[in-house]
């Protein structure tokens, strides 16, 4: 073997599982375009297949040696396998979730799964860039497949005015990250991580303009995060795009572009915590305090979810703005459980739907704990989650992000993101009021039956979700691992 | 360690929880599932308290030591292990916890008729998150019972309360969480400064005297909430009335001890300056507890909310005896919390057995019940009168040894929490006399049925624990003596000048010094553990 085909060998294997996504995914590309008929069968086949080539790339990223490949534009790190996982799992619990979303079956589109994999492409080349120019590709993939799956419902005017709002802010954001790299270029000469790590070690005083730039690219990631004051786009898109996509874009995207910022941040531009810090502090701030506030006053469940998850963002960026291991290793972690809890919300608003229609307004959830013993008890065990009350997970990820907080000083912070927590908990109780105290509506038709992909979907979420803490030490490693690499 | 050769206090915690699954697998027609709930429910929490029982037998007596210590690794990546062990402040908390499950079982066999199943599992789920949260020896596996406990008390207020439940279950939940994440923060401070979360190291470690202010408030606004102290008492009193009989059982005679609890586990050993700093403070709240609660209890119109407001009173006798902070004081409070724990859970089940009857609470639709119920009005007199503090009844201990704690302090202390005790004779009788005795003069009335052999089975051994711990006080004191003794000498170590200058260098331990002899004994087998 020559050492050419040896690099292209190690390459490959470095990129094995986004190379098993993207032959998955042109495969079934092929088989539901050329089709004979496109039947309910063919629609099942490409469900599972996708799923089935998802599994397989999580499987295999867990067998993967680290490095650098492509020439350094490539890094398959722990931070990144770390990544591709939950975005990985992501994927296949709103695969799941979109299995049976449309009852009818003429309207099922045989793209969605492909899409959806594209997508996850994107996502995954995203976190092992290593430099601007393949961040930014990745990030317009894992985009522009994000805006086709919000318009999905083509026919539903709520669904195309959510795609619009999301394809122009999402391409306003793009603009500015592209910018802001472009700047960061001009002020450094480079736009490979590992530079950009070597100028800011070497250069003594700092260029103004490549502070500016790194301004720039916050707040372009800012967007696809969805932290105050870049959220606009999110109640909008999370109402309008169909419950399955919701719980896409609202997990996996977020799990990709929270841990590029870690990458850029925590790791590449380290050594400038001073000049950004303050900014996270104030963006995570701004989006506790909003997203606690402005969640009480919605009525609809996907909007208050919206709002839940630019809160969600706010204490995930506490750990960031730490800025040290502990810092990042929280943000891991939080993000992780947050996965499961919001698409298991999702997952029951599609569950709990009647005649074919989802259960979005908080009022419709009414009775639930009495029409639907079980589905009442997880989406208790997802909100009270997502308040942070212990046992469950979400009090875990909230416990590290804030013992992260008070071991960097950040007391501030910690301060406002329990008192927020306690804002927040009134609306998730709010759901738990209307499913368990509140009579259900007389004279509506009774609830669907539940598909046993959706009822699959949902448990995995909830026992994840309830149980975390009987076995917490597997997750933490990871993380640990995960953030130990980063910071070398 | 583990003087039975088995996790005990692990199977006592989780066991409940076993049965409670056990319930919600049942399948069935609604009345069998109903009918087998309610077994289940009473099998399972008796046997939890038959195994309880075994702590009492084998406790050792002679040491201050955590005792039936576990320790399984759990986050040991970040130093926090599952630790359980008891000792002799927690042991008798952990016995009332076990003790009024199957009685809160047993009361409410016929009064909910609704969602049994579901009931009775929130029932056996909260008396895991009970025993766990007494029984932790870890920071934060304490903290995640304590909090725990959260969930199915506000279900159980908001699903099978009164007509307020709504209002008061959020009332409920929001108070004790923000409460609780204060000392979130608080705990996490500490376990970054102390770098573990090991309650049997963090007791008797040395912290800077400034920390400890911060922490203490941060406890403070938890275990206030919890006790509840005035200012922050307010959802007692609708927690209480819209609870159903057996959540404000629980509710009185368990949670508010996690507060009382919280004081004498952490507050006081941990933060040895800062409670000395604060306690004028503690006096001054629990005194305006104790008589302006007496007094808004004597202008109730409703039994529950009446009683309500005497629970705050007397939790305020108990965070007078826990911060006068001598031998006296703190037996003192530690009975009283046991006393009010079982009079206070009897006297609501005794309004609960008029409710099940009438589905009223209003005192004036009362009166002359002694004619019809005999037994009853004897049972309700015995628990007024421990209520009050009658010599021979489990109250009068309590309030008596806090009283003279509180002497050595200060007269007027003393003087103004003795009249918490004028005051509750005042309330409770009236409330007595309207309730049992004048003329039976409603229709509705006369047709009420005395005591039902299941009330009875209630009843007699709350009566039974009344009058004995009243009687023979030494069987329940003898097992928290040499803990408190532990806990005072450590104390005083720890206040003692030359601790002063050990606190100021976190790391000057010389094993030489009769401080750290003290808490190396106090704090036990830390080291063979290792």
């Amino acid at each position: 073997m020559t050492a050419g085909s040896a690099m292209i060998m190690s390459n490959w294997l470095a990129s094995l599982p986004e190379i098993v996504c993207l032959a998955g995914g042109l495969i079934l590309l092929m088989g539901g375009v050329f089709a004979p008929e496109r039947g309910v069968l063919l629609l099942k086949g490409i469900d599972l297949g996708a799923i089935g080539v998802l599994l397989l790339a999580g499987v295999l990223l867990l067998g993967l040696d680290g490095g650098l490949a492509y020439g350094g534009q490539f890094i398959a790190d722990p931070m990144a396998a770390y990544a591709k996982l939950f975005v990985i799992v992501s994927a296949i619990l709103a695969l799941t979730l979109a299995m049976d979303y449309e009852t009818d079956v003429e309207k099922k589109r045989f793209e969605y799964p492909i899409v959806v994999i594209f997508s996850v492409i994107g996502m995954m080349v995203m976190v092992s860039a290593a430099n601007l120019l393949m961040l930014y590709l990745g990030l317009e993939l894992q985009s522009l497949a994000l805006y086709v799956l919000t318009a999905f419902r083509r026919d539903d005017r709520r669904a195309s005015e959510a795609a619009v709002k999301f394809f122009v802010l999402g391409s306003l954001a793009s603009g500015l990250f592209l910018y802001g790299a472009s700047l960061i270029y001009g002020f450094t000469g480079t736009i490979t991580f590992t530079d950009l790590v070597r100028f800011l070690a070497a250069s003594r005083a700092l260029d103004l303009g490549l502070v500016v730039g790194l301004v720039f690219v916050i707040a372009g990631l800012g967007f696809k995060v969805a932290a105050v004051p870049f959220h606009m786009w999110t109640p909008d898109v999370y109402e309008g795009a169909p419950s399955p996509t919701t719980a896409f874009v609202g997990t996996a995207p977020k799990v990709a572009t929270m841990f590029l910022l870690v990458r850029l941040l925590g790791g590449t531009f380290g050594g400038l915590l001073g000049h950004w810090q303050i900014i996270v502090e104030v963006i995570s701030i701004a989006s506790m305090i909003w997203g606690a506030l402005a969640a009480i006053a919605q009525n609809n469940l996907k909007r208050m979810m919206a709002y839940s998850s630019i809160g969600h963002m706010g204490y995930a960026l506490i750990g960031l703005a730490c800025g040290n291991q502990a810092g990042l290793e929280a943000v891991l972690i939080y993000l992780a459980i947050y996965v499961f809890s919001f698409a298991g919300t999702l997952g029951v608003i599609i569950a709990a739907r009647r005649g074919g229609i989802d259960c979005e307004r908080i009022a419709d959830f009414a009775g639930l704990g009495r029409e639907h013993p079980g589905l009442a008890l997880a989406m208790a065990v997802f909100m009270f989650s997502l308040a942070g009350i212990p046992p469950l997970s979400g009090f875990f990820a909230k416990l590290y992000v804030f013992k992260a907080a008070m071991q960097t000083g950040l007391v501030t912070l910690a301060v406002i993101g329990v008192l927020t927590s306690v804002i927040g908990a009134f609306y998730y109780l709010r759901v738990i009021k209307v499913m368990y105290f509140d009579a259900a509506p007389q004279g509506v038709a009774p609830r669907d039956a539940l598909p046993g992909s959706l009822g699959f979907a949902i448990s995995l979420s909830a026992l994840v979700t309830a149980l975390l803490f009987l076995f917490p030490a597997p997750l933490f490693d990871l993380a640990h691992e995960a953030a130990r690499h980063l910071l070398g | 360690m583990n003087q039975v050769g088995f996790p005990l206090l692990s199977l006592i915690t989780w066991l409940p929880l076993v049965g409670g699954l056990f319930i919600l697998f049942m399948r069935g027609e609604p009345e069998v599932v109903a009918r087998n709930a309610r077994w289940g429910a009473l099998w399972t929490s008796l046997l939890v308290f038959a195994l309880s029982l075994l702590l009492l037998v084998r406790f050792d007596f002679s040491t201050s030591r955590f005792q039936f210590v576990e320790d399984v690794h759990w986050l040991s990546a970040f130093g926090v292990d599952y630790r359980m062990g008891v000792d002799g402040i927690s042991v008798l908390f952990v016995l009332l916890s076990t003790f009024l499950t199957p009685i809160c079982v047993l009361s409410s066999w016929e009064a909910v008729k609704e969602n049994v199943r579901e009931y009775m599992l929130a029932f056996l789920i909260l008396e895991t998150m009970m025993v766990g949260a007494f029984s932790a020896l870890d920071f934060v596996v304490f903290y995640v019972f304590f909090e725990g406990v959260l969930i199915p008390m506000f279900l159980i207020i908001g699903v099978w309360g009164g007509p307020r439940r709504i209002y008061s279950a959020f009332k409920f939940f929001l108070y004790t969480l923000a409460g609780s994440v204060l000392m979130l923060l608080a705990l996490v401070a500490l376990w970054y400064y102390a770098g573990t979360t090991d309650l049997t190291k963090l007791i008797g470690m040395p912290i800077p005297t400034r920390l400890q202010y911060w922490l203490f408030l941060a406890f403070l606004a938890s275990f206030a909430v919890k006790v509840p102290m005035w200012p922050v008492h307010t959802w007692l009193p609708d927690a209480h009335v819209e609870a159903p009989t057996a959540g404000s059982v629980i509710l009185a005679g368990v949670l508010l001890k996690m507060g009382g609890y919280g004081f004498l586990r952490f507050s006081l050993p941990m933060l040895p300056q800062a409670s000395l700093y604060f306690a004028p403070l503690m006096f001054a709240l629990s005194v305006v507890a104790i008589v302006y609660t007496s007094l808004v209890a004597l202008a109730q119109t409703d039994m529950k909310k009446l009683i309500a407001y005497s629970s705050v009173a007397h939790m305020g006798v108990v965070t007078i005896g826990i911060f006068v902070a001598n031998a006296n004081g703190i037996n003192g409070a530690l009975y009283q919390m046991l006393s009010h724990g079982i009079v206070s859970a009897a006297l609501f089940l005794c309004v609960g057995v008029v409710y099940d009857r009438l589905h009223t609470r209003e005192i004036a639709r009362y009166g002359g019940l002694a004619a019809r119920m005999p037994i009853y009005a004897v049972v309700f007199m015995v628990f007024s009168l421990a209520s009050v503090g009658l010599p021979g009844t489990s109250g009068f201990i309590g309030e008596l040894l806090v009283i003279i704690g509180a002497l050595r302090i200060n007269f007027w202390l003393a003087l103004f929490g003795a009249t918490g005790m004028i005051l509750g004779a005042a309330y409770m009788l009236y409330l007595y006399r309207r309730v049992i005795f004048g003329p039976l003069t409603r229709a509705e009335l006369r047709a009420m049925l005395d005591l039902s052999p299941r009330e009875i089975a209630v009843f007699a051994p709350l009566v039974a624990l009344t009058l004995w711990m009243g009687v023979y006080p030494a069987t329940f004191t003898h097992y928290f003596q040499s803990s408190v003794d532990g806990l005072l000498r450590q104390r005083e170590a720890a206040l003692a000048p030359a601790s002063h200058l050990a606190a100021a260098h976190l790391t000057a331990t010389d094993p030489a010094t009769p401080a750290s002899v003290i808490e190396a004994s106090f704090v036990g087998s830390e080291g063979g553990r290792q």
